[in-house]
């Protein structure tokens, strides 16, 4: 079996940081990654594409560097194991191998808060990130009856980057509850530490309306067709629709974390969803498994990139290469400014809330894939269920292949509004490796050895 | 809701665990008219009834203690009322199905072993259980694309398998239905008699007095049976299950240990791992056998895709065998144990449930008095 | 729905018909692209589905792929001349293969 000190899981902002950092302090590192090219969700293919803000910048600098730094790099790789004593297992090529390593860097990122409106399992219904991914990979634009619906900063920025490229779309309906700014300007101060996030906000939203794209304010959504996408309606008004784009922000991905025995949890009341609970380093409460970048709360890439050096910084001092006064001496800058990007945080998650869950009608469908609705969930929890598991068990939400990937935040949430408790006291989905499925033919050549 | 002294809820039957075991008992009681509290854990218990495996079955029953065979059988006849039932409870198919069930044989050793094995149960008066060799086999099941390494596999048409969950949700409705309360979220610090009842007091504070206790609580039965003053060893015995994603039929009949269920996934099973742990992490290893004997008897699911796996803890008393008993220090205290807590559920909540109620055992369960227990020393698993 | 910005290079076959694609880029990408928005039925009822999130997490773009089912096709690249249909309910075997 494969030795190495440092697995590295994602090649995102804070995967490659991490790994470079590693690098360069002489460890061997692994890095496994489920995309074909460095750069994770925010720097998709930032190789291919001429880079056109600060951002692109960045990630065309971390990927440079990460593709120099000697990491032993596999992409098309997919972890679905974490054992004890840093055994690992993951897919690559067909087939199952599995790593031994001194020190886990989990660096998963974010997948998307699902957005439950009726009919948003029809074929044209998408996510922005979906999109965007088609545009950063492919340079897909939307065209024709396009619409962007949802709430949350990515909304805007894609909505930006569709008409920076030449773009269009019918219209953008914010389904945000007013009275964001207001709770937002309590964090304002702190957010000014950092001012750079806000003024691209606010000129986003404006070159959206420059661009002669309405936005509409609206509290209910509605996506029909017969077996596709053919109109949307917005409060009871019908528009015709052939794409439509959702979003909610994002929640780090603990799909990995979660199945990791002793690996403890927290609820984040602000950011309304589950983190695992971290050290300033990046440690889980489990020795020798740490998380960087937004898998461990979302802050966004620069905030990652951070985080993955830091994290490496202090594997070094746990695998006996610096002193804990040489790590603190060597994370000051990085860590000055980790703080200061964090800044920001709390002003734009009181800004962008998510929607609430108790609007979901019951006869919407919330687990996709085993197609159970939010009345099947209530009906679940009116029967005595307290939380997620014994929901999945009684109703099979969750228990498809994506194994409660895209649902979990809003079974989560129906059942905490249903039962009208602190979503906090609301035990979420437990996830069991493999964390992704693979064939048995895969898993079964594992136990020829 | 809390209760006070002056708001205390008394009822006819509190049922310490909501499993499979427990809510069958609860509902049996509550379906014959008593007034019942099951009372449960949270979300996070360990839940050995989200682990089952789902067989409703007889062919491995009893060998050793004939008493628990002519039990398992009769719960077997009773299942096809249950299945009505709780389908029509549950809102969804239980999809019960007596196809008869099967143990694949994948060479000599393993055959002559079952061969063995089936002609010690034929002589304990088990007479529907025998041998089918692959011939047989191929009759019985024309089409299913049975690997090259399956030389038989004993055979015994009463058994089948139904959905585990749909069971457990058909009976914890069923409860609801017949007026009886689910009360979940705590766990049970202490059983005192008050004035004709028992006081079962809870960890969130709350307290229920019933006439009569069940103690079900699964791999926690010990502490709470002694509280009654019952001592029933019960240790944690960990099962691994595999689920793919749906296929087309391609397996008829259920077997030990690989099924295919009424929603299409086939469902691997079950490890016995009998290391005394709580843990219920899945481990790659042990889920890699039961991947690979699968593959071994049926070739063409090597390349479905396994959705999930998941471990459970079962309760194991030290010869594997049930338990039940009323305490004869505190009258009107029962225990009730097992691991096939799926097959046994018809008799569950039927004659056992009536006997909780009219304070005597059926026979059977007679037979399987944890006194015998006492002094054993050995561990096997059945 | 979408419309390309930059030039393909290469077909596909996708139920029967040619389509336009650019080599390594998602087949999920080069489907959507030429208009197809129904990737699957699903084993449970039959309803039909395309792409959720583009990034291998929801398997809702589950397509058959030179003959393997339940193929992701967003994490599959587009190869030249690649043949694709819809995945259509659950995973069928071809029974008489194995029943020798």
């Amino acid at each position: 079996m494969t030795q190495v000190d440092i697995l590295v899981l994602g090649a995102g902002p804070a995967g490659m940081a991490a790994a470079t950092e590693a690098r360069a302090r002489g460890f061997s590192v692994l890095v496994l990654d489920e995309n074909a090219r460095p750069g994770g969700q925010v720097h998709r293919a930032v190789e291919q594409r001429e880079a056109k803000d600060g951002q692109d910048r960045d990630g065309a600098k971390l990927a440079a560097a990460f593709r120099a730094c000697g990491a032993d790099y596999r992409p098309n790789a997919t972890l679905w194991a974490v054992e004890p004593e840093g055994k690992v297992f993951w897919s690559e090529g067909g087939a199952a191998r599995s790593a031994r390593a001194r020190r886990l860097i989990l660096c998963a990122g974010a997948t998307e808060r699902p957005v439950p409106i009726p009919g948003w399992t029809l074929p044209g219904v998408m996510t922005v990130g979906a999109a965007q991914i088609a545009l950063k990979t492919a340079g897909l634009l939307p065209e024709g009856k396009a619409w962007i619906a949802g709430q949350g900063p990515l909304l805007w920025l894609y909505a930006n980057q569709v008409v920076a490229k030449g773009g269009r779309v019918e219209g953008i309906v914010d389904l945000s509850p007013p009275g964001g700014l207001a709770r937002a300007a309590w964090h304002l101060p702190n957010a000014l530490r950092a001012p750079e996030y806000l003024v691209k906000g606010l000129a986003w939203q404006q070159r959206i309306r420059n661009a002669g794209i309405p936005i509409r304010r609206a509290t209910r959504l509605v996506a029909e067709g017969d077996g596709r996408l053919e109109r949307i309606v917005i409060d009871g008004w019908s528009r015709s629709a052939e794409l439509l784009l959702l979003h909610d922000g994002v929640v780090p991905n603990t799909q990995v974390t979660r199945a990791i025995p002793g690996c403890a949890h927290d609820w984040d009341a602000a950011q309304r969803c589950w983190k695992p609970r971290l050290d300033d380093w990046g440690n889980t409460t489990v020795e020798g498994v740490m998380v960087a970048g937004d898998s461990g709360g979302i802050g966004g890439a620069r905030v990652a990139a951070l985080a993955g050096r830091l994290a490496a910084i202090e594997a070094a001092r746990a695998l006996g290469k610096l002193t804990a006064d040489q790590r603190n001496a060597e994370a000051g800058r990085i860590r000055l400014e980790w703080k200061r990007q964090r800044a920001p945080r709390r002003f734009l998650d009181a800004l962008f809330p998510p929607l609430p869950e108790a609007a979901i009608a019951d006869s919407t469908i919330v687990c996709r894939c085993e197609e159970v609705t939010a009345g099947k969930l209530r009906g679940a929890v009116a029967l005595g269920c307290l939380g997620a598991n014994q929901t999945k068990a009684f109703t099979r939400a969750g228990m498809g292949p994506c194994q409660g990937r895209i649902c979990g935040p809003a079974v989560h949430g129906v059942i905490a509004t249903a039962r009208g408790v602190d979503p906090a006291t609301v035990d979420p989905f437990r996830t069991r490796f493999p964390t992704k499925p693979l064939t048995l033919g895969e898993l079964a050549a594992l136990a020829a050895e | 809701m809390r209760a006070t002294l002056a708001t205390m809820e008394r009822f006819d039957v509190a049922v310490i665990g909501g499993g499979m075991v427990g809510t069958a008992i609860g509902y049996g009681c509550a379906a014959l008219g008593a007034r019942v509290a099951v009372l449960d854990e949270g979300d996070g218990a360990l839940r050995a009834a989200r682990g089952n495996f789902g067989l409703v079955w007889g062919q491995s029953k009893g060998d050793g203690m004939p008493a628990y065979g002519d039990w398992t059988r009769q719960s077997i006849r009773l299942w096809p009322e249950l299945a009505a039932r709780v389908s029509s409870l549950a809102g969804r198919d239980v999809h019960y199905r007596a196809t008869g069930g099967l143990g694949f044989c994948l060479d000599e050793q393993e055959l002559e072993a079952r061969t063995n094995f089936v002609r010690r149960r034929h002589n304990d008066g088990h007479a529907t259980l025998r041998m089918l060799d692959r011939r047989e086999l191929r009759e019985l099941m024309p089409g299913c694309p049975l690997g090259p390494e399956v030389l038989g596999a004993s055979f015994d048409p009463a058994d089948g398998h139904a959905d585990p969950l749909v069971l457990l949700q058909g009976m914890q409705a069923g409860l609801l239905r017949a007026g009886g309360q689910h009360r979940p979220g705590a766990r049970v610090t202490g059983i005192e008699g008050v004035a004709g009842f028992w006081r079962v007091a809870r960890a969130d504070g709350s307290a229920v007095e019933a006439r009569r206790v069940v103690v079900a609580a699964g791999v926690a039965t010990t502490p709470i049976a002694a509280m009654v003053g019952l001592d029933v060893p019960v240790r944690p015995v960990r099962g691994q299950n595999i689920v793919t994603e749906r296929l087309d039929p391609i397996l008829p009949l259920p077997a030990s240990a690989l099924r295919q269920t009424g929603d299409g996934t086939i469902q691997i099973g079950v490890t016995n791992e009998d290391d005394g742990s709580f843990e219920i992490a899945t481990t790659t290893a042990a889920l890699a056998r039961m991947a690979a004997r699968a593959i071994r008897v049926l070739p063409a699911i090597r390349t479905a895709r396994m959705n999930r796996a998941w471990a459970a803890l079962r309760p194991m008393t030290p010869d594997g065998f049930p338990a039940y008993a009323e305490s004869g220090t505190h009258p009107g205290c029962f225990v009730a144990t097992c691991h096939s807590g799926v097959t046994l559920a018809a008799v569950h909540a039927g004659p056992l449930a009536a006997g909780i109620l009219a304070g005597r055992l059926p026979d059977f369960a007679n037979e399987m008095h944890p006194e015998r227990f006492r002094g054993m020393t050995h561990v096997s698993s059945h | 729905m979408f419309r390309r910005t930059e030039p393909t290079d290469c077909t596909i076959r996708w139920e029967g018909r040619d389509i336009p694609a650019r080599a390594g880029e998602s087949l999920a990408v080069a489907l959507l692209a030429a208009g197809v928005a129904a990737f699957r039925q699903t084993p449970v009822t039959g309803a039909e589905r395309g792409p959720l999130c583009l990034m291998g997490a929801c398997f809702d773009c589950l397509v058959e792929l030179d003959g393997q089912q339940n193929v992701q096709a967003c994490l599959a690249p587009v190869r030249p001349g690649m043949v694709a249909a819809m995945q259509r309910g659950a995973r069928h075997f071809d029974l008489a293969e194995d029943a020798a």
